[in-house]
């Protein structure tokens, strides 16, 4: 696929320091490159303080990256400067949220939080056509017409999510960033919401980034997945490579810690404990994303490629 | 396992509503033996932090107990009164909470919030408490206890608050240790951690543990016996492994298709929502959303059907004039590997 697909998104040395110049800044994301294709499922994980989420919002330029380039279809938008600019983006770009209870106003109403892009774009021409868009997506995101005239706190959380992604299609995006969906969620609503992201992306074409922490869940979803750890790409490759056939140690331990819905499984797991100092190199070599097999790659110096071209082919032997 | 050292029967609770009476916990009774892990899982509105924290004493003013028991070693905890729970609270039912960053009094040093039930409920001097708090702390894996003893929690990460709870909860020696969802909020390698710490904590303290979660994986690792809970009742009982490889609910067996495993093609959800149990539906209140209802399924509510002596599920499905029908093929799969093990045990 990567081949002969068009790169929707590259994200080329993006930074994200906080507290730039003070004794306690933090360097959220420091210097992660990737290339995102259209129609793909990128999914980005990582635990608590990785990055992921950052990086989502740098792309999305709820922060102004520190340093970096964000191309969006072939343009640079790491700096927006007219207001036509970020409006053009914003109708391109959308975010789903996390919390489904932080991210719909509560003092609004069903209708006018998801027509709110349409207002901002002008794309309805009346009250008739507005009402009628927001039927629409709210059929397609499985709710009911009638829910429009009511208030987010009427809504279970599974619900108010489904709302969200209405919101996010309102304006007819390409890509959209999916920061954490569905970890508010009770597993068989997860489920249910998964499927119809996964629904809507067949038949709208869409492109998704798909934030989260739930590491099955990830590999269900996506196409390829990217691992982060404290503001670093550790490794990069299409989802089954990466989550059967782990280069680095993180992602291997990661993996380890994920619990099974299968005690057998559960009775002999032995979670792999992980040493974070191999990401510091003391002789300071270098550190960058190097392909090991095709489409598969993994942060590391020059002179450990052959260790990890060797790991791979082990795992082939198996 | 040990002897029966909990027994809930037949408890019956409602909440007094505006809206009206909410009926939360329909009949619900199941019980603890020594030293087991008994895993109580359910979705939001299942019923099962109401059925944990009327174990403790611990509902809602709204509360209403309009049947039922709660037998610890014979006595009635529901007929206790408050200052009765109080010396019950901590020492033989200590509970952990799901979010580390508010169940740790945030203006009192972790040494102190440990020590204290040592010293209300054993009536330990107050010098020699802080040295068994310092010893738990120690046994919980934190690492310079003796410095850190005398930090307040927003010192701490959300991983080491929650082994904090953990050391408050069982430094008296409970018999029993509820863990309501006490991994939620922590990353996977965290929860691995403290997960792995709960199982070693149980052996040494001799605890015997009730366990809410939502994780499928969580419950597969960490429990003996699994309750499955949907709409204030539980609708199927058993070991872990009669419940991962010989379910016969289909809500069981919709939770376990809606989460993804190594081999997962495609999830199947369960749709629609959980009724509303303001006015229960008179049948199985899993009827509308199970595809594997039955006319009878909307009339009457089916009873539990026996399994084997340690699994029972109420499905009309088991009932002996029930059609045979065909389970989602991901417990096909784990049929078989049931089968396999249960021939295994003949050999």
């Amino acid at each position: 696929m990567p081949e002969q697909a068009k790169k929707i998104l590259e994200v080329k040395h993006l930074k994200q320091y906080f507290g730039v110049g003070k004794p306690d800044m933090v360097k959220a994301v420091d210097d992660v490159t990737f290339d995102i294709y259209e129609g793909e499922t990128f999914g980005l994980v990582g635990e608590s303080g990785s990055g992921k989420t950052t990086t989502g919002r740098s792309i999305i330029h709820l922060y102004d990256p520190t340093d970096g380039q964000i191309i969006f279809n072939g343009k640079d938008v790491s700096k927006l400067h007219t207001k036509a600019d970020r409006l053009s983006f914003a109708r391109e770009m959308q975010m789903i949220f996390q919390d489904p209870y932080a991210s719909l106003n509560p003092r609004m109403t069903i209708e006018d939080i998801i027509a709110e892009g349409l207002d901002i774009h002008h794309l309805v021409k009346n009250k008739e056509e507005r009402r009628a868009r927001v039927e629409e997506l709210l059929e397609t995101v499985g709710l009911n017409k009638d829910h429009a005239s009511r208030y987010p706190h009427e809504f279970s959380g599974g619900q108010r999510q489904r709302i969200g992604i209405a919101r996010a299609l309102a304006v007819e995006p390409k890509f959209i960033i999916a920061d954490e969906p569905i970890s508010a969620l009770d597993v068989s609503i997860q489920a249910q919401v998964v499927n119809l992201l996964k629904d809507l992306q067949k038949e709208r074409g869409l492109t998704y980034l798909f934030v989260a922490h739930d590491l099955s869940m990830v590999k269900y979803i996506s196409d390829r997945i990217g691992v982060m750890h404290y503001g670093r790409l550790l490794e990069v490759g299409p989802a089954d490579d990466v989550y059967f056939k782990p280069l680095h140690d993180y992602t291997a331990s990661l993996i380890s810690a994920v619990p099974v819905p299968d005690p057998e499984f559960e009775r002999n797991r032995k979670q792999i404990e992980y040493d974070p100092s191999i990401e510091e190199d003391k002789e300071g070599r270098p550190r960058k994303l190097h392909e090991i097999t095709p489409n598969h790659f993994v942060r590391c110096a020059e002179d450990e490629i052959e260790m990890y071209k060797a790991k791979a082919a082990a795992y082939e032997k198996k | 396992m040990g002897e029966r050292i909990l027994d809930v029967k037949n408890l019956e609770i409602d909440f007094h509503t505006y809206a009206g009476e909410v009926k939360a916990i329909r009949n619900v009774s199941f019980h603890l033996d020594k030293g087991e892990t008994l895993a109580i899982v359910g979705e939001s509105g299942s019923g099962k932090s109401v059925t944990t924290k009327s174990l403790m004493g611990l509902l809602a003013n709204n509360a209403r107990v309009k049947g039922g028991e709660i037998l610890f070693h014979g006595k009635d905890l529901l007929k206790n009164t408050e200052k009765e729970m109080q010396s019950v609270r901590g020492k033989d039912i200590a509970m952990i909470f799901q979010d580390p960053m508010t169940s740790l009094d945030p203006t009192m040093r972790i040494g102190m919030q440990i020590a204290e039930p040592l010293i209300k409920h054993k009536h330990v001097e107050k010098k020699k408490a802080l040295a068994q708090a310092l010893e738990i702390l120690k046994l919980v894996g934190i690492k310079d206890a003796e410095k850190r003893i005398n930090d307040y929690p927003h010192q701490f990460s959300g991983g080491q608050r929650q082994r904090i709870v953990i050391a408050i909860a069982l430094v008296c020696y409970p018999e029993i240790l509820i863990a309501d969802e006490p991994t939620t909020a922590l990353d996977v390698t965290i929860q691995a951690q403290i997960l792995d710490l709960m199982k070693e904590l149980q052996t040494k303290i001799e605890t015997s543990i009730i366990f809410i979660t939502h994780d499928l994986g969580v419950v597969a690792g960490m429990a003996d016996r699994v309750a499955v809970m949907y709409a204030g009742q539980i609708v199927e009982y058993g070991t872990v492994d009669e419940i991962f490889y010989n379910p016969q609910h289909p809500y069981t067996w919709g939770l376990l298709n809606s989460m993804p495993t190594l081999e997962s093609t495609k999830l199947e959800a369960i749709p629609g929502t959980p009724p509303d149990l303001l006015d229960p539906p008179k049948g199985d209140a899993f009827a509308a959303r199970n595809p594997y209802a039955m006319k009878i399924d909307a009339e009457k509510q089916p009873p539990f059907f026996k399994v084997s002596d340690t699994h029972y599920a109420a499905t009309w499905l088991l009932h002996p004039d029930a059609p045979k029908i065909t389970p989602p093929a991901e417990i096909i799969r784990r049929r078989k590997i049931f089968a396999e093990m249960e021939a295994k045990k003949v050999d």
